[in-house]
């Protein structure tokens, strides 16, 4: 069955993964994406900041985004997402992580302007098999209400 | 990349452009983000989209694609004057991610970086942080796409 505005109250949703992180995936983001030396030669990521080979932030990013659609996206009324509010890289993500989403609703308002839809607000935390925290962040989703009950409020 | 104290509020960089062909937006969608409207060209059409649109996340990991080979060109520049090169540290985050129109199949992107903020890190005295606007412009000159992000900037003498 198709999720919609209605299945999204304001809470805990649910968790999500695990999702396991290859090496291979990883050099393969960076080197489309972002080829700086930290994401991509084990020697110049050994002496960066991270301490390491690690993911880009944006293959965190994408990888957060596949976790929410594998997760409850994919069989959602989505009509898409007008941005992000706030997203912090807080732990690097590194080769062969089990990456688990966590996902709980902040806000669920009828749309104004258009009110066949709801505005979710989504918090969203990624974590690795020890617990740590490697990324959060806060971004509304566009979701179809259930038919017979927009038109009702319409009426 | 530059040192933090080359770094003015201000200062803009042209990024270049990207063209998002509707192989390269399947592509993405299907590795990362698989919905509807960015893999199949009808099902875009009937979208709000109203067209094969991009990932607004292939559209961020795009800008950053010119960032990073800007910033490689000013490493380059900088090399061939005899000046010490900067290399760019992390980055903690990023606010006000705003996908504001559709990015469609055969949309070219202009990218730009302008300087917003700029402050010492407290806990780390070799690094300055500074805050960038990235936005993008299509072939109408209309702005789809733009984004406050953070990085650390080593700074001149602290390494």
């Amino acid at each position: 069955m198709t999720l919609t505005f209605e299945d999204f109250p304001p809470g805990h949703f649910g968790t999500f993964g695990p999702h396991r992180v290859s090496r291979e995936e990883i050099l393969a983001f960076a080197a489309e994406f972002d080829p700086q030396p930290m994401h991509l030669d084990e020697e110049a990521a050994s002496q960066s900041m991270l301490k390491g080979l690690s993911g880009s932030g944006w293959h965190l990013c994408s990888i957060m985004m596949r976790m929410m659609f594998d997760g409850f996206i994919g069989r959602t009324a989505s009509l898409g997402s007008p941005g992000v509010n706030e997203l912090r890289w807080l732990t690097p993500l590194r080769p062969g992580d089990d990456l688990m989403l966590d996902v709980e609703i902040t806000e669920a308002r009828v749309s104004r302007s258009r009110p066949s839809t709801g505005i979710v607000t989504f918090k969203c935390v990624i974590r690795n098999a020890a617990g740590q925290e490697l990324c959060e962040m806060i971004s509304p989703i566009i979701v179809e209400r259930r038919p017979e009950l927009a038109l009702g409020q319409v009426g | 990349m530059r040192f933090f104290e080359d770094i003015e509020i201000g200062q803009r960089r042209e990024l270049g452009s990207f063209t998002f062909t509707a192989e390269l937006i399947k592509r993405f969608a299907a590795q990362f983000d698989p919905q509807r409207f960015h893999l199949d060209e009808e099902e875009g059409r009937k979208s709000l989209f109203g067209g094969l649109a991009a990932s607004g996340w292939h559209v961020g990991s795009v800008c950053m694609k010119l960032l990073v080979a800007d910033g490689q060109r000013q490493a380059e520049e900088a090399a061939a004057r005899g000046e010490k090169v900067a290399i760019l540290g992390p980055s903690p985050g990023f606010r006000e991610l705003r996908w504001i129109k559709p990015v469609l199949a055969g949309d070219t992107i202009h990218f730009a970086s302008e300087i917003e903020t700029k402050r010492s890190s407290e806990t780390r005295p070799e690094w300055g942080i500074v805050q960038g606007r990235h936005t993008g412009i299509n072939q109408r000159g209309e702005l789809v796409y733009s984004l406050l992000a953070t990085a650390f900037v080593p700074r001149r003498n602290g390494c």
